[in-house]
């Protein structure tokens, strides 16, 4: 099983889960899946291109997967992605 | 920085800071260095309480506060270096009168206005080391890229709600190479709207203070040259879940700033590159308003409910936040507007609200767009603007 981490402010469009357990041969078949479950979620993760928004970072363990193969990373079993997107919040 | 062996400390000095001067790779050296360092702190807000705090009380040397805002009440949950008497009081005052009284031997430099494009490379350039503390995405690629053409470190750290994120830009290390920076982790900000702010979604009082006091060391470890900086790094702290990540930044070669082929050279309109609108002068906004441009004043709302005119309310903020106050109206989140269409009269007016006038506009801007609606008013201000100026009894958050 592949672990998909949904940060704090996408939790509300998948069920309010912190993880998401499922099972993928790369990053970009766990995504699809995490949207096929939580489809409230892809507006947040791909713009209307069909692209990976810019503010959004995927990482597999500590690396992100731009220093991989990108979304065609291959997985293992018990890896771990993070969905890290940007929050400005701090001084109000 | 001021030249290492012009800084002396009188023996108050030294008995203040004895806990610094004993740990042995920090000694007098490191205390020297503090003393010696400008830092500037951009926010008063949350990350910017601990930040001056401990900055203050660690003995930096000269310490620049940039922040325009005054004290409000609902600042206090969090930001710990005011008190209630300070509500109303600019927040530059409030904070380095608090400051002082921590620490008579530190220099403070107050800047009470906002950082824009015009004023963040002449102000960022007098100081070695910046600390963004800052709440919006406009500001935080200013900073980054501001610190980026000066040649400035960027300690950065950025919450929402139980998660906080932090890291060291634009660090020099000591072969002259520039770690990454803010545009090599998010090339571009999200498009308004996509993400809340703290204002809309939240922040745990207590998530600034740790987010802030991680930056404080930070700038700390920068300026005394301890230990390892948080640069090529990010770190991420749900605290909810208490799971924490470090995770590795690298250089983007497609980075504007710092990448194979720059083509950014100057700063640049950063409302426009986060898609917000440019705002006019509030004053002028007041005149024009008319139900032809889809904007209504609190007055002219108050108007339509003392004369019983038929008009639907909706209100698109979160239910607790419905619970602080609310002016009656339907409660619909904007993120269940589109599954709620039918309940948006198209038969007669419909005024909607929020907070400030910011979520109402995009839900509107929506609803027109997608959807067809055309009788749409957005109550400008929100139901802070009618706290402000019709109900002074209501709660503003």
């Amino acid at each position: 099983m592949i672990s998909i981490f949904i940060p704090t402010p996408l939790r509300r469009f998948a069920a309010e889960q912190t993880i998401v357990h499922l099972r993928a041969e790369t990053v970009a078949d766990a995504i699809r899946s995490l949207i096929s479950i939580h489809p409230g979620l892809r507006p947040y993760i791909y713009d209307d291109a069909d692209q990976l928004r810019q503010h959004v970072r995927l990482y597999l363990g500590e690396q992100d997967i731009r220093t991989q193969d990108g979304i065609s990373t291959r997985l293992k079993e018990g890896d771990e992605i993070s969905i890290i997107p940007a929050i400005a919040g701090g001084s109000i | 920085m001021k030249p290492l062996e012009e800084i002396t400390f009188q023996k108050e000095e030294l008995e203040r800071y004895s806990r610094h001067i004993i740990i042995p790779e920090f000694n007098i050296e490191g205390q020297r260095k503090l003393k010696a360092a400008r830092v500037l702190v951009i926010g008063t807000g949350g990350l910017g309480a601990p930040l001056l705090l401990y900055l203050t009380a660690a003995g930096v040397g000269t310490i620049g506060i940039v922040d325009a805002d005054v004290v409000d009440r609902s600042n206090l949950q969090r930001q710990v270096l005011f008190s209630t008497a300070d509500v109303g009081r600019p927040k530059v005052e409030a904070a380095k009168e608090r400051l002082a009284a921590l620490n008579p031997f530190v220099q403070f430099e107050l800047h009470n206005m906002w950082l824009d494009r015009s004023n963040a490379l002449d102000l960022i350039s007098r100081y070695d080391i910046i600390a963004d503390g800052t709440d919006n995405f406009p500001t935080r690629y200013l900073v980054n890229d501001a610190c980026v053409l000066t040649g400035k470190v960027n300690v950065f750290a950025s919450i929402f709600r139980f998660e906080g994120q932090a890291s060291v830009f634009n660090y020099l290390y000591p072969d002259g190479r520039r770690g990454p920076n803010y545009r090599d982790l998010f090339p571009t900000p999200p498009p308004p709207g996509l993400v809340p702010s703290c204002a809309e979604g939240g922040v745990l009082g207590v998530m600034p203070g740790i987010l802030g006091s991680i930056q404080a060391n930070e700038v700390i470890k920068v300026i005394t040259g301890i230990g390892t900086p948080l640069a090529g790094k990010f770190f991420q702290i749900d605290a909810a879940e208490f799971r924490t990540r470090l995770l590795t930044l690298s250089s983007d070669p497609d980075n504007p700033l710092t990448g194979s082929h720059p083509t950014q050279h100057e700063l640049i309109d950063y409302d426009h590159f986060c898609g917000i609108p440019q705002e006019g002068n509030p004053q002028e906004n007041a005149e024009t308003t008319s139900e032809t441009n889809g904007q209504i004043t609190v007055t002219t709302l108050d108007e339509w409910i003392r004369s019983g005119k038929d008009f639907q309310l909706i209100d698109v903020r979160e239910p607790y936040e419905y619970e602080i106050a609310n002016l009656d109206g339907l409660l619909i989140p904007k993120a269940q507007i589109p599954e709620h269409l039918d309940q948006i009269d198209r038969h007669r007016e419909v005024v909607i609200h929020c907070r400030s006038g910011k979520r109402s506009q995009e839900v509107i801007d929506l609803l027109r767009r997608e959807a067809g609606f055309t009788r749409l008013h957005n109550l400008q201000g929100g139901i802070l603007a009618w706290a402000d100026q019709i109900d002074p009894d209501m709660a503003k958050y």
